[in-house]
């Protein structure tokens, strides 16, 4: 694709980037971040592209450290974010539990 | 690149999209994640089928290996310990950034284009620096090293020279096509990574991962030019974007600027935090046992839970809970404020909070808390201390002065649980401790607390 294609789609990107977290609440600052840490980790797709085309032991060797790292980066990343929001599942579900039931005592955990 | 890959490509775009959406707002958040983690799983597996790619068997190989590691990594961590999780795969993501652009300037010789070269030296350098400082937070928050600012005279003119040394080598290894002087770039900026980092402290940790996070979606979207993928460019934007009103929204929520978090805003008046420090030490403090506080509690009207980091350390979050349900049997009215930046992140205690199944009407925050101290008979705080601190509204020359805080200096009472007189995260002396209407509780969170459970039991 030519530059000002390229650059185009960098632009709008910006653009979707600020609109789509412009008004969101501090409780949700920490999954938003960690899962914005996730997206960041598809430079595995990079990684991967660059090590198949890997010519010699020094392109494949810094190819291969890169995936794993970038591995790492994206699987870790949505895995410790599902955490996080399963707290808030959780959250939910003692709520409705403690409509239904209104039984306080006990941990349920 | 085949009609497919494009079109899976688009569909990634897509999700990556639909989950920042998703992510901000609660209902929708668990399925953006999902979403988002669907997206990318679809790029990678159509990139690894992907016809006449080579050394398939090795990158599957890598690619099992780094899910093996993290997997556990990110099951296995406590909660308390989430910042400095995200820290530590920011910083892997940077590092592979990185690799890609090292590994691009071998094979520059080939490429003829500046401004595919410039987008290497951006990927090396800013790259470099996200690793480096990734896991420089990542030792703070782990109390690996010290969290508090480490500041050298001169280590401002020294940061400078070596982001002017980085960033020249990036330019001659584009001009000159030579690799050794990339790698020289590379090093210098790992350097630069260390050095930006170290000066901040405290508090404005979280707030450097952010903007950390920032700057790999950015390597991201550079390296996404130099291969021409659409994605990568779209995805790392999005990322930069987004991270970069993260940041600003997250520092507005603490009360300070981006350039003073940056620039070490807390560094000019330390001085002034250690000499209180000094001075407040000769100053009497009120100490009582569980038996006191617990009469305190149990016959208050109106009770507020002032969580923080000390009661995550504590894993106390169970007990905590104990406690009120057991305080509101005996129809004290109890209610927790929570702080933004309770815990050690924006959200964090919330998060924390709902693992141990506390309703959810339970927690107020700062902007409703504030109003119920003036008729709050006993306010507690379990291990926070920074975000009490009156300092940051009464004192100008505090460092955290402008910061937002609970005000619960309007209670009648204050019960402040502490191991110890020690200074908060920020490391500023907090003149609250040594009020009169102030009740020390000295000791670990989790045992504190079930001392007061078993004291209240026996009222």
């Amino acid at each position: 694709m030519n530059n000002v294609g390229l650059l185009t789609i960098f632009m709008l990107s910006i653009f979707v980037g600020f609109e789509v977290i412009s008004k969101v609440s501090a409780v949700l600052h920490t999954p938003l971040m960690s899962g914005a840490n996730a997206i960041h980790g598809i430079i595995l797709v990079g990684a991967i592209l660059i090590t198949g085309s890997a010519q010699g032991g020094v392109q494949l060797t810094l190819g291969v450290i890169a995936v794993v790292l970038a591995t790492g980066n994206m699987v870790g990343g949505f895995v410790v974010t599902d955490r996080m929001l399963e707290m808030f599942k959780g959250r939910n579900k003692a709520k409705a539990a403690v409509a239904a039931k209104d039984d306080v005592g006990g941990p349920t955990t | 690149m085949s009609t497919a890959t494009q079109v899976a490509y688009f569909v990634t775009s897509l999700c990556f999209i639909l989950a920042l959406k998703g992510l901000s707002s609660p209902k929708t958040a668990r399925n953006g994640n999902l979403i988002g983690a669907f997206g990318a799983t679809l790029a990678v597996v159509v990139t690894v089928a992907q016809r006449g790619l080579g050394h398939r068997p090795l990158i599957i190989g890598a690619i099992v290996v780094g899910t093996a590691l993290a997997i556990p990594a990110a099951r296995l961590v406590k909660m308390t310990a989430i910042p400095q999780m995200v820290a530590l795969f920011n910083g892997v993501g940077g590092g592979a950034a990185m690799l890609v652009a090292l590994d691009e300037y071998v094979r520059l010789h080939t490429v003829d284009s500046t401004a595919a070269a410039i987008a290497v030296a951006f990927t090396a350098i800013v790259g470099s620096v996200s690793f480096t400082g990734s896991l420089i937070t990542f030792a703070k928050l782990q109390e690996l090293m010290t969290g508090r600012p480490i500041l050298v005279p001169g280590a401002q003119i020294v940061t400078c020279a070596v982001g002017l040394g980085a960033v020249g080598c990036g330019i001659a290894a584009v001009a000159a096509s030579s690799v050794p002087l990339a790698v020289i770039c590379t090093g210098l900026s790992l350097v630069l990574g260390v050095l930006f980092v170290l000066p901040v402290g405290g508090a404005d940790v979280p707030v450097v991962i952010s903007l950390l996070n920032a700057f790999t979606g950015l390597t991201v979207a550079a390296s996404g030019y130099v291969l021409d993928n659409t994605l990568l460019i779209v995805a790392g934007t999005l990322v930069g974007a987004s991270g970069t009103m993260l940041t600003q929204l997250m520092a507005r929520a603490m009360g300070r600027r981006i350039t003073g978090v940056l620039f070490g805003a807390f560094s000019g008046p330390s001085t002034a935090g250690s000499t209180a420090e000094v001075v407040s030490s000769d100053r009497a403090v009120r100490s009582a046992g569980a038996d006191d506080i617990a009469i305190l509690l149990a016959y208050a009207r109106k009770v507020a839970i002032v969580p923080g980091y000390g009661l995550a350390v504590a894993q106390a979050q169970h007990t905590c809970r104990e406690l009120v349900d057991l305080l509101e049997s005996r129809g004290v009215q109890v209610f927790y404020a929570i702080h933004p930046v309770a815990g050690r992140m924006p959200g964090h205690m919330n998060v924390l909070l709902a693992e141990a199944n506390v309703p959810y009407e339970q927690l107020k925050e700062m902007d409703d808390a504030n109003p119920e101290f003036s008729s709050t008979d006993v306010a507690v705080v379990v291990g926070a201390n920074d975000v009490v601190n009156p300092a940051a509204r009464d004192s100008v020359g505090s460092p955290i002065f402008g910061m937002p805080i609970l005000n619960v200096d309007e209670s009648t009472n204050v019960v402040f649980m502490k191991r110890s007189m020690r200074p908060g995260f920020a490391g500023i002396d907090n003149a609250l401790l040594y009020h009169p209407k102030t009740t020390l509780f000295f000791g670990d969170a989790k045992d504190s607390l079930s001392k007061l459970v078993a004291a209240v039991k026996l009222l």
